[in-house]
């Protein structure tokens, strides 16, 4: 209560009306042309550029008084930014949050897609750090921008292809490119590739907000995303070749936990929700133990 | 005076929730192109503006978007005062110069193409129309399939131009330029992006 | 058992109350007040208000104790304030000609109409620690002249006269000057917008370039035609009035560079300018910004761009402190998911590694039998 009084005169989710219309209207185009990216006149956030401000805004656009919030960094609610974003909404919104999937109606993320499918009606809103998936190998945006006009992405297959001929295979791990409805490439975010499949065909709008670049794009629910490959070489996903140690699930994202100094090492789920509910279900991997303790 | 209504009424009550609310129902209908999505306009604009074109002009048009309107509004002083002042928005006579079009009568507007198309490079500087239909069934069937669309989907929009499934197609082979459009009447409206074809043309080809 | 970290809602409580705690420090030392800042900081308020974009001195006082000293962090603060603030209109251009003088000195004429005011410099200061300065010196009234006897003529119309100089007209006939706020940058950018972006952009980011082009990336051969700090009037012209009326005066410090330019195919030989234009008293900015808004427009006035401060995405992309610190820092927030996928790689490409560095031992072995 303190806290909302002390911020009494800001708006509803912070920003004015003006700017969030300023977004609406972006995030509209953006739909009408899925994976292209809409210049938009990003703001200052009372957050650092780079930690999520673009996806802050888009939320900040489309939230409602009705909505309910999940708020995920690395797949979990409790890491510190995913907390302190949550918080900030509470704060600005004094919305309903909650760290269960299926609740959600809107779900922000920072590098994961949840491991359960969403559903029709949920959102998913992406923080994207650098959104245009030409720059690492044309800095300028006055090139970029003529790559994607003219539908050129010769480029980015010679790039991924000399990562074949040098390593056997593609050497990007996470942000691998994608091609929505066979026309515009794509930066899905810092997700691991593990993760594209997802996008595609997904029941859920997804949108994505980059602050600090002053970009959002969106993909409309039922869209096809494909991940950049090779007849020779098809897109492959990691594979982890053991189940979570809590829940046993299996075919999910893991974390690889350092135990001691001496090479111990555990893995666990990565989406804390997913495991959780796994657990209350009465799955158990090999250490199946309760997750607590907090950081100091 | 009591009973006359002026150019400051009829807006927005609670403005902050009423403008979430109407872009939600955009959001969404633009997200699943030929869904119905209803929405109850929490605005009463003179007539012959509809209500929902009057909500939705006052979520979207701001000092940022010129507006071009239809003969059958454009000739109406009320509702040009009215959008002036719950929008901010300037006209423009010049279709291609326009961000929104509002459209009162839906069986007659200037072709797609007159109006701005984006570039290849800007492809979102396109305009959005928003159109009064009479009905969203009783009309020429339009199959459509595309982004937001599961397999495909048909509405029968009544109260178009008669040649305007020809114009849809042209608008989505110009892909990534063409217009967005916004079909509404009463309580319910249509999102048509770009993206949505016509599949009937699409085998035909 | 397994017990995994969480950062919890409560650490980062603990955090931000340790962080009040270390900005208070010693608590027998008196707190600092808003005024000391203003009046004894006065340099740091006026850097804060010109990169936070928001002519307030007490609010950029309250950045700079809240921020700690961090002057980028109270600039953050500042931009994030500003950012919510409903927009009124636009003011009209100010007349910098008309400017109430502190400073103004030119580097092109040993004397010039008003005369060479050096004003409250640290120039011709001897860098030599004053302990005087620990304690609370009686310091003289500094004096007031009473009015100026010349009007102060800007150096650049002086040289305009004769037509030595370019004309201060946007070349590309960009009437409206655009906002930078509303508008999302695409290149190539206005002058307007560019030089928007440089009084905002960090100082020494600017600094750093400006002095790049003096040692030949993209040389232009500048000299100081003159800088000025004094107060100038702001005026917004109210719609139902149809006249300019006065808000009140803001200090500002004006550079313009006058650059020699032996002419190209786009223009005549003449002086060339640069123009600095910044909140406050920061001479070192506005003078770093005049060789920066000079150097980036090379291609306009036919020059080739051979040098980081000639290219405008470059320089504009990145002039941003806000901007710039935000994405340096954000590479303290976890990013173990990617992590872990880049360690899944390392590790499968040594395995092959090592697969064929063995069939090559192998394969020389046999040979060598
Ligand atoms: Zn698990």
């Amino acid at each position: 209560m303190n806290a909302m009084s002390r911020n009494a005169t800001y708006n509803f989710a912070y920003l004015d009306e003006q700017t969030k219309r300023m977004i609406r209207r972006a995030i509209l185009k953006a739909i009408a042309i899925p994976g292209y990216q809409v210049p938009f006149a990003s703001r200052e956030m009372p957050m650092p550029y780079g930690w999520g401000t673009g996806g802050v805004q888009v939320t900040a656009a489309i939230l409602g008084p009705d909505d309910v919030l999940k708020v995920i960094d690395q797949g979990a609610d409790d890491t510190t930014n995913a907390v302190s974003i949550r918080k900030f909404f509470e704060r600005v919104a004094g919305i309903e949050t909650t760290t269960h999937t299926a609740e959600a109606t809107i779900i922000q993320t920072r590098h994961r897609i949840p491991e359960a499918p969403l559903a029709e009606g949920q959102v998913l809103v992406y923080q994207v750090p650098i959104p245009e998936p030409l720059r690492f190998l044309e800095p300028r945006e006055t090139e970029t921008r003529k790559m994607h006009a003219l539908e050129e992405y010769g480029l980015m297959h010679v790039k991924l292809y000399e990562d074949i001929a040098k390593n056997g295979h593609i050497a990007t791990t996470y942000a691998y490119p994608v091609k929505v409805e066979g026309r515009y490439v794509m930066d899905p975010s810092p997700t691991p590739k593990f993760d594209n499949p997802k996008m595609h065909m997904s029941a859920a709008l997804q949108l994505f907000g980059a602050g600090r670049e002053k970009r959002i794009y969106a993909l409309p629910p039922h869209t096809e995303v494909v991940s950049l490959d090779f007849e020779d070489h098809p897109f492959e996903v990691q594979r982890f070749d053991r189940p979570c140690a809590l829940c046993g699930a299996e075919q999910v994202y893991l974390d690889e936990i350092v135990l001691d100094d001496r090479g111990g090492r555990m893995f666990v789920c990565s989406d804390t929700d997913h495991c959780e509910t796994r657990r209350a279900e009465g799955h158990r991997g090999e250490l199946g133990g309760e997750l607590s303790g907090e950081a100091k | 005076m009591r009973n006359e209504s002026t150019a400051l009424d009829g807006g927005f009550s609670a403005p902050v929730q009423d403008a979430q609310a109407v872009f939600r129902a955009v959001m969404d209908a633009m997200a699943r192109p030929a869904t119905i999505v209803e929405i109850r306009p929490p605005v009463t604009p003179p007539a012959p503006l509809p209500p929902i074109i009057g909500a939705i002009a006052s979520t979207l048009l701001d000092a940022d978007t010129p507006i071009w309107l239809d003969p059958t509004l454009g000739q109406s002083p009320e509702v040009g005062e009215w959008l002036v002042f719950h929008t901010g928005a300037s006209f423009t006579d010049q279709p291609g110069e326009a961000s929104f079009a509002l459209i009162g009568d839906g069986s007659a507007f200037p072709d797609l193409d007159t109006f701005a198309q984006g570039t290849q490079e800007y492809p979102d500087r396109s305009a959005t129309l928003v159109i009064a239909i009479e009905a969203f069934d009783g009309g020429t069937p339009l199959c459509l399939r595309g982004p937001g669309i599961l397999d495909r989907a048909t509405i029968a929009p009544r109260g178009l131009p008669k040649d305007f499934a020809e114009q849809w197609e042209e608008n989505t082979q110009r892909f990534p330029r063409g217009v967005d459009l916004v079909l509404a009447t009463g309580d319910s409206l249509v999102c048509l992006p770009r993206t949505a074809r016509l599949i009937a043309r699409e085998m035909e080809v | 058992m397994y017990v995994a970290v969480k950062g919890g809602e409560a650490a980062i409580d603990n955090a931000h109350r340790l962080l009040a705690d270390r900005r208070r420090g010693d608590r027998s030392v008196p707190a600092l007040t808003l005024d000391q800042i203003t009046e004894q900081f006065a340099l740091g308020v006026d850097r804060v208000m010109s990169e936070g974009s928001l002519y307030d001195r007490r609010l950029a006082a309250l950045a700079i104790k809240q921020a700690r000293g961090d002057l980028i962090e109270a600039i953050f603060l500042v931009r994030a304030y500003r950012t919510t603030l409903p927009r009124f209109g636009y003011s009209e251009p100010v007349d910098t000609g008309a400017m109430l003088i502190e400073r103004r000195i030119s580097a092109c004429f040993k004397d010039l109409p008003g005369g060479q005011l050096l004003g409250p410099t640290f120039d011709y200061t001897h860098r030599l620690l004053d302990e005087e300065l620990d304690g609370d010196p009686q310091i003289a009234i500094g004096e007031r002249r009473e009015s100026l006897t010349d009007a102060a003529a800007r150096v650049a119309d002086i040289l305009g006269g004769e037509g030595l100089v370019e004309e201060d007209v946007d070349p590309a006939g960009q009437s409206a000057p655009g906002d930078i706020n509303h508008t999302p940058s695409e290149f190539p950018m206005s002058r307007a917008m560019r030089l928007q972006s440089l009084s905002r952009g960090d100082e020494g980011f600017l600094l750093a370039l400006g002095y790049s082009t003096q040692r030949g990336y993209g040389r232009s051969h500048p000299f100081a035609g003159e800088i000025r700090i004094g107060e100038v009037e702001m005026e917004i012209i109210v719609p139902e009035l149809g006249f300019a009326v006065p808000l009140g005066r803001i200090q500002v410090t004006e550079c313009q560079m006058v650059n020699q330019f032996k002419g190209s195919a786009k223009a005549p030989p003449q002086f060339t300018r640069g123009y600095g234009l910044v909140f406050g008293q920061s001479e070192r900015k506005a003078m770093a910004m005049s060789l920066c808004d000079r150097a980036m427009r090379a291609e306009e006035l036919g020059e080739d761009v051979v040098a980081p401060p000639q290219d405008q995405e470059f320089v504009i992309s990145h002039c941003d402190n806000v901007q710039a610190t935000g994405f340096v820092e954000h590479l303290k927030l976890p990013h173990y998911v990617d992590f872990q996928a880049e360690l899944g790689l390392v590790r499968t490409m040594r395995a092959e590694y090592a697969q064929r560095e063995s069939t090559f031992q192998t394969d020389l072995q046999e040979a060598a039998e």
